[in-house]
This record gives structure tokens, sequence and C-alpha cells, in this order.
């Protein structure tokens, strides 16, 4: 089958890959670019292991065609960190030790990123449901939350 | 070696901090590589193909199709495994669950595989791989399976454990009992008893990451296994022996594990994947789909337990007697025989009896899921002992404090206890702030108890110390939940240097000696122990070369804070030397400085926990609501406090899951209706309150530092403890876990008598 050809915006760069049309994005991402920061835990939408912000929206990256991503602007995991500086949500979530076995965490993180970006100042029940679209099976999410709430914190002072 | 390990108090300097973890920045970037995340060159993709049966004859299977679909490398069925495992009974139980032999035993069984250039062609192949059926009845109830009419799973078992050998086969394969003392006499003595019975569904550990592997198997006989394991040299033991391979030859190195819960030690696909790359020729990833997971790995046992237990009108337990049924999946196992041992682990009883049967069933095959088979067994105890309260008239917290098994208590399964926490974790709950807080309407208070013997094993550790000074530990034991940074604080606390000298690694099964795997809560007690002893026998290097430095005798070199110092007056001007500083000669010395440990890591203390929570039930819809939680449990000595915390709040929300929600659903025709994470729902985080917490520390007198596991204990007290907050709120005795809504609502529709 030939593949579709793909132009498109990773973490500010501008990438080209082809893909075929039944190809999800997750697997353009991981197998064909070497971006394995998102995670498949599930394949069908229901984990947010593989979020990514696609043109400012949260996405399952599991649920969204390599095809689809032309002319759009992808964020990953991979283009959180500013070099050396992290992001204050991945410094919040390393202090708060708000990952244990850490597969959730990318996914975890694009997601609060974006709930933020949207509304920068959360009450607990907002974070809560921002949040309810990824699973984590180690942490019962208490230092996830209080993670995002610190990280909130400094971002508000900053 | 002369290692002691027994505990000796001291004052902590890194022991107790909370720094962040030497994995952590990995994890936060998304570069950690976990199973899936590793590729090698030519790799191809495995993918296996799986019974859509219960129970079924494989008649005959045809892959000539498949094997002339173009981009195939490899096909396989159970004949590219043969059976060499040797009367091992345990072994050959593994093979046939890797891949079916001669009967498909459950849906999702694993009948073939196929190696192809990509997944679409995988999938592809998949489909024209021909296999012949004969079906067969199937029963997936344990109550159902223990019937004379059930079908016979397998009929070469016949019930272990009974006094006289059954003449005929049966899905029970074991019989196991516990206990002492007399409980007819002492229901004799009771005024007052309960009995009830009680059933538990299955459900699976759900780890985020799927099962996944790179296999590469070499022309020259060795092989490399990339995997997420909890146990990569067991990993390396099963899978030797299933291809007859030396042990030797195959390097099996653990990835980043993105969640195990018991789960992850046992093989599923991986000698598939090795006897793919070996018909291949070429390396094979093969990842499980969550499907697949599901219907093919993990489950715990579906359960189904009568409790009677008697007292006396002053609170005295006389007699507690308990009949537990475990579903195995379709091979032996020892569910049931643990459940029946932790029953009534938490208490001082005269009288006790314990009776558990090991029962197959077509379903997955049982694996371990965090203090495997105790949390059932808690549930209906801690709910007998409940409702026992309530009819003396009794407080339930002074009922269980009254009733504690103590130090020199001899339990219900056998050992005499040492120091415990159950009582201390009891008169916490007790004098928690949680207890006197006011409830609001059609809301319940529960707490229960809980018991995890925990683990020790055998365990390696290397200790190298740089030239420059810094320090690398090589530990043997998967890192599940923050353990690289528990054991380089006991690095750095022995050694007496920063925690930020020190880098922790987990070695792969080439680089260290043999290791038990992570599971039992052993992998912060066991690698502490071994560390702390390799660290000592770094130090002992250490005051060697600084004594040789010095040109003093050794035994005038102590070890302090860091620092080599030279002892009594007539070295009064030699000042110290710092490890970095030795290092640094170290070329000059006698080379590199290492320390390094083999050990048995006996006497893991045993483990308590009590749990409170609040639960809102709304009585139109049986719908619930977690509002309040709190975990109090005895770590001995919390190595890294927020990891502790984070143990007790993850297993505290696997077990909310369990109470309310989680359950394996299966249909008339045997196959698993909620193979998936939108039908099979786990807590999500706006289901959950925060998760308090509550660390004791009573040190395990069998580590140097009083360390205990902690890992799983926390999972065996929620369900009996949300079992009693929901019975209270909706003034019904809940017998049936999971507590879903549809169940809450007919419990509360027969109390009113509708």
């Amino acid at each position: 089958m030939a593949g579709i050809a793909v132009s498109t915006t990773i973490n500010g760069d501008h990438v080209e890959y082809l893909c075929q049309p039944d190809e999800p994005l997750l697997d353009v991402l991981r197998d064909r670019l070497g971006l394995t920061g998102a995670k498949e835990g599930c394949g069908t939408g229901d984990c947010g292991a593989c979020s990514i912000i696609l043109d400012d929206r949260l996405v399952c990256s599991c649920l969204v065609l390599g095809a689809e991503a032309e002319g759009r602007r992808i964020e990953t995991i991979e283009g959180m960190a500013h070099g050396d500086q992290l992001h204050p949500l991945q410094q919040k979530f390393l202090e708060h030790a708000a990952l244990q076995c850490g597969i959730c965490t990318p996914g975890f993180l694009i997601a609060a990123k974006d709930l933020l970006a949207k509304n920068p100042d959360p009450t607990e029940e907002e974070i809560r449901f921002g949040l309810a679209g990824n699973l984590c099976r180690c942490t019962g999410y208490d230092k996830i939350v209080r993670a995002v709430q610190d990280a909130v914190h400094v971002m508000k002072g900053a | 070696m002369n290692f002691d390990p027994r505990f000796s108090g001291r004052k902590f300097t890194s022991v107790g901090t909370r720094p962040v973890r030497p994995d952590g920045v990995d994890k936060v970037t998304g570069r950690a590589r976990y199973g899936a995340d590793f590729n090698m060159a030519g790799q191809l993709v495995g993918r296996v193909l799986r019974s859509p049966h219960a129970h079924a004859i494989i008649r005959k299977i045809d892959t000539s199709k498949a094997e002339k679909l173009p981009g195939v490398k490899a096909v396989i069925t159970a004949k590219d495994l043969p059976d060499l495992t040797d009367g091992d009974a345990g072994m050959y139980d593994i093979l046939d669950n890797c891949m079916a032999r001669t009967k498909a035993l459950y849906d999702g069984h694993a009948v073939a595989a196929v190696a192809a250039v990509d997944a679409r062609t995988a999938r592809q192949a998949l489909k024209l791989i021909e296999v012949d059926y004969e079906i067969l009845p199937h029963v997936t109830d344990v109550d159902l399976a223990m019937e004379h009419r059930a079908p016979l799973i397998n009929d070469a078992i016949f019930t272990e454990g009974l006094e006289e050998k059954p003449v005929k086969p049966s899905n029970v394969t074991k019989r196991s009992q516990f206990g002492h003392g007399d409980v007819h006499q002492g229901f004799g003595h009771a005024d007052f008893i309960v009995e009830r019975s009680f059933k538990t569904e299955q459900t699976h550990q759900g780890y985020i990451e799927p099962h996944a592997c790179v296999a590469n198997v070499s022309s020259d006989g060795t092989a490399d296994l990339w995997v997420c394991t909890q146990g990569h040299f067991v990993y390396r033991q099963h899978c030797a022996q299933l291809l007859g391979m030396e042990a030797s030859k195959l390097r099996v190195t653990s990835s980043e594990i993105g969640g195990g819960f018991g789960g992850k030690t046992h093989v599923w696909a991986e000698p598939v994947a090795l006897a793919l790359s070996r018909k291949a020729g070429r390396p094979v990833k093969l990842v499980m789909t969550r499907d697949e997971v599901f219907r093919a790995s993990g489950p715990t046992s579906a359960t189904s337990i009568d409790v009677k237990i008697g007292a006396r009108k002053d609170g005295t337990i006389t007699a507690a007697q308990a009949t537990l049924r475990y579903s195995a999946g379709p091979y032996a196992g020892s569910w049931a025989e643990i459940g029946a041992m932790t029953a009534f682990a938490c208490y001082k009883l005269d009288n006790v009896e314990t009776v558990g049967y090991e029962v197959l069933v077509n379903r997955p095959k049982t694996a371990a899921y965090r203090a495997p088979s105790a949390p059932m067994a808690a549930f209906a105890v801690e709910s007998a002992v409940d409702e026992l309260a309530k009819q003396i008239g009794i407080d339930p917290v002074d009922f269980r404090i009254k009733n504690a098994a103590q130090e020199g208590t001899r339990s219900s399964y056998g050992p005499v206890y040492g120091p415990i926490g159950i009582g201390p974790t009891l008169e916490a709950a007790k004098n928690h702030p949680h207890m006197k807080a006011k409830l609001g309407k059609n809301q319940g208070r529960g707490m229960a108890c809980g018991f995890w013997f925990n683990f020790g094993g055998q365990t390696c550790v290397d200790l190298n110390i740089g030239m420059d000074g810094s320090v690398s530990l090589a530990v043997g034991t998967v890192d599940v939940g923050g353990s690289r940074a528990s054991l380089s604080l006991v690095a750095a606390e022995e050694l007496g240097i920063d925690y930020s000298q020190l880098k922790a690694i987990v070695a792969d099964t080439s680089s260290l000696g043999y290791n038990d795997m992570t599971d039992g809560s052993r992998g912060t007690f066991s690698s502490s122990m071994a560390t702390i002893s390799a660290a000592r026998n770094a130090i002992k290097i250490l005051r060697e070369r600084a004594a040789q430095m010095w040109d003093i005798a050794v035994d005038d070199v102590v070890w302090e804070q860091g620092h080599a110092v030279a002892k009594g007056d007539k070295h009064g001007n030699l000042g110290k030397l710092s490890l970095k500083e030795i290092a640094l000669q170290s070329g000059k010395t006698g080379g590199p400085i290492a320390g390094h440990s083999e050990l048995v890591a006996d006497g893991a203390g045993v483990s308590f926990a009590t749990h409170i929570c609040d639960i809102e039930v709304d009585p139109e819809t049986g719908s619930t609501r977690v509002i309040r939680y709190t975990v109090v449990q005895d770590a001995g000595k919390a190595v890294h406090p927020t990891y502790v915390e984070g143990q007790y709040q993850g297993g505290a929300a696997q077990g909310i899951g369990w109470a309310l929600n989680e359950e394996y659903i299966y249909g008339k025709d045997g196959r698993l209706q909620n193979a998936g994470f939108l039908d099979y729902r786990i807590p999500v985080c706006s289901d959950l309150p925060m998760i308090d917490t509550q660390i004791l520390e009573i040190p395990n007198p069998n580590h140097p530092y009083g360390v205990r596991g902690v890992g799983e204990t926390s999972i065996v007290p929620p369900l009996a403890a949300i079992a009693n907050a929901v019975s209270n709120a909706a003034g019904v005795r809940m017998t049936h876990i999971p507590m879903s809504p549809p169940r809450i609502l007919a419990a509360i529709e027969a109390e009113r008598g509708e």
C-alpha cells in the first residue's frame, strides 16, 4: 500500500514522514519518528498515556491518524522542557513523587499542561476532572493532584 | 561473610529524607525506556493468535496460508516449543499457558504466533491461520466448578490434601488447612456467633503498560531479551528452560516497568518471542494489546468464602473458622492456601481453623496481585468481625484491639509473632481525627485490618566506587516504584556520603548474580540489606587503603561520616581522609574499590495495616462516592517516606476499584465481555479523594535499619473497610464484591422487601 506523505510541526520543528492510511499518529510518533515518550496503554483512547496536544487541543494520539497531522502543530512530552529547564509541572511531579512506575507520567504532564493553559487556577475538583481521562494505577492520584496544585502556585508567581 | 542483619538503633542522616529519585528526570521528559520503547536493527513484529473459546480441543492448526503471505518470516505453534520441562509440572503449566498444546483452556489462550515485517502483515497472517477446534463444555464460576457434574478441565488432577486419594479426578486441585485449638469447643463458649458467606469477583492488576519484549536469538546459540518484568533473573530461568538454553547464554535486561503489581512475575509472551526469533533468525518485538492483557494475563482469583466467628459477651473471640474457595484459572496454584493462611492473621485466637480449596476454571491462569489472596479473605473475615462487634454492642475498633495479635502470639497460620504492628495501627486509627469526623446523610464509616507476610529471598548487590569518588550501586531487584531512590539513601547512609554522590541502576542478568524477583514487598527490604552489607565490605577496603596511605595499622582506622579517621593519640596529627580522597589514590593503593554482597534476606518482618473510610451511598441508584480515606500502616522504617506514602495510597486506590467497581464479566459462552479500560473501569482521578496516610515505625528486628516491606499490605484492608462503610451507609450487609450500583441497589431493595 502506498504511503501518504505528511508535512507537520512537532515541538516546533518541521517534520515530514510517510505513513499508511490506517496508521495511528501514536505509531508514527513512536515507530517512525522515535518519539517514544507517548505510550500505548490501550490503543482505544481509554487510558490517556498517549496524550499529545494537537493545535492546542488535548487528544489521544492513538485515536488520531498519522495522515490527519498534515499542516498541524503537535506538542509531545519530548518538547515540554526547554533544554535543561524542566517545565514547572515536570519539576513538581519529581518533587512530590507524583510518579511511581512513570508510564502514565508523560500523558499526565501533557494533560495537566493543557488543563493549566485553559484554566490557570483550577480548584482541586477541576484538576481531578481535568485529569480524569488519564489512568494511573500506582499513585491513587493524590500526589499527582498535589504536584499540579504546587505547579499552579509556582506558575502564578512567575 | 560476617554480616549481622540484626536491627541496631541509630540516628539517620539520609534515610528518612525525601530526595528526587535518580530515574526521575528521564521519566518526566519521556526518555525513560519501557518494554515497548526498545528497538533493534531488522526487528520483526510478533503477534499471537488466541482461542476465542473457553474450552476446546485443538484438532489441527493449518499455518500454510499464513506462511505464504509476503512479509511473514515465522509462524509457530506448540510444536515449535517442544516439552523440555522434564516432569516439572509447574513449568509444564507455564509452557502450556504460553502456547496451548492440546486444548485451549480459556478465552484468550495462545494457540499460534507469527513474526512479520510489520504489524499490518502480522495481523493479516493471524487471520490466515486455520484452527480446527472441538468445543467442550466450560465452567468459569468457582462454586460451579466444584460441583460433581462440572466439566472437567484436567482429568489428570486428583484433589491433593485429602485423607484418602480420591478415585475420581476433580477441578479441585488441593485442599489445605491451617489453625490450632478446637473450634467446635470454642463456638460452644461463644455468646454470639456470626456466620456469613461472601463472594468476590475476579480483578486484573491493571498495570498501564502492556507486556512487551524484544527477543533476539543469535545463530551462535546466545540470546538477548529486553523485557518489562518484575524479575528478569526468573524470566531468564524460565525462558532458558522452556527453550532448551543454558541460562548464562540468555541475557535478560529489565526495561523500566510500567506497573506490575504481581502481574509481571510470570512469563507469557517472552518464550513465544524467543521462539519466533529463533525460527525467523531475526529480532522480534512482541507487545500485547490491552485486549490480550485482560484476556490472557493477570488476573487474580474469584472467590467464595464462608466465615464463622464466635465471641463472648466481653468481646473475646472464642473461635474462628473459614472455608475459602479460590479460582486458579486452568492450572494448579496456591491461591486458596495463601488466603487460608492470611485470613485470621490479625488476631490472637485460641481456636481457629481455615480450609482452602484451589479450584480450576476456564479463565486465564491466576497471577499474583499485590498481597495475593489476602484482600478477599480479609474482606470476608473483617466483614464478619464488624458484624459480630455490632451484635455484641462493642465498638468495632475496640473489639479488634481486644483481640489483636501481639508479640508472642501464635499466628493462625503457625509461626509465633515477633514485634508486630497490628495493635499500634489499631490504636492510631482509634485516635485518628478521621474517626471523630461527622458523617453526613447517607454516609457510612468503615474500618478494617490487613496482614501480609512479606518476603525476603535471594539478593545480590554490587557497589563500585569510582576513581572520582562517586559511587555506583548495581542492584538486581527491579525498581517498580522508587526503590533506586531508597537504596541510594541506604548506601549514602552507610557510607556516610551525600545522596547526590550515588547512582543506582538495575543490572542485567549477565552483570550481576541471581536475584529473586521484586515480589512479596521484598525490593527495598532485601536489596537494602544487601546494600548495607556491600557498603560495609567497601568500607573495610576503604579503611585498608587509608591505613596504607597513612602507613599505620588498619585496626587504627575507623570509618566516620564518610571519612577514614585515625584513632588514638599517636595518630592525632593525621586528620581524616574522605571517601573521595581515598578513591583518587586507589590506582596506587591496590586498584578499584568495591563492595559486594550476596545473601538470602531472611526475616522479612510481617506487616499490618488499618484503614478507615467514609462512603456515601445514593439509595436511589446504589452509586457510591468515597468521601474520605485514611491508611495507617507499619513500615518498620520508612527509608523514603514519600514513596512509602505512595505505596499506601496506591494500594488503597486499587482496593477501592476492586471493592466498588472492577470485575471480570464472562458471558454464557465463556468469553470475557469487558476486556478493555472502557468496560473494565479502574478508578480515575475524579473518583477519589486525597488518601491520607500515617506511617508507623515498629522496627523489624531482622533488618539493620528495621525496614519492613511496604508494597502490598495496603491493598488488604480496603475491600473490607469499604464493605463495612457501605453496609453502615446503606443499612444492609454487603457480601458480594464489587459493590457496584446494581448490587447495592438490589441489596437495599431486598432489605426493604421490594
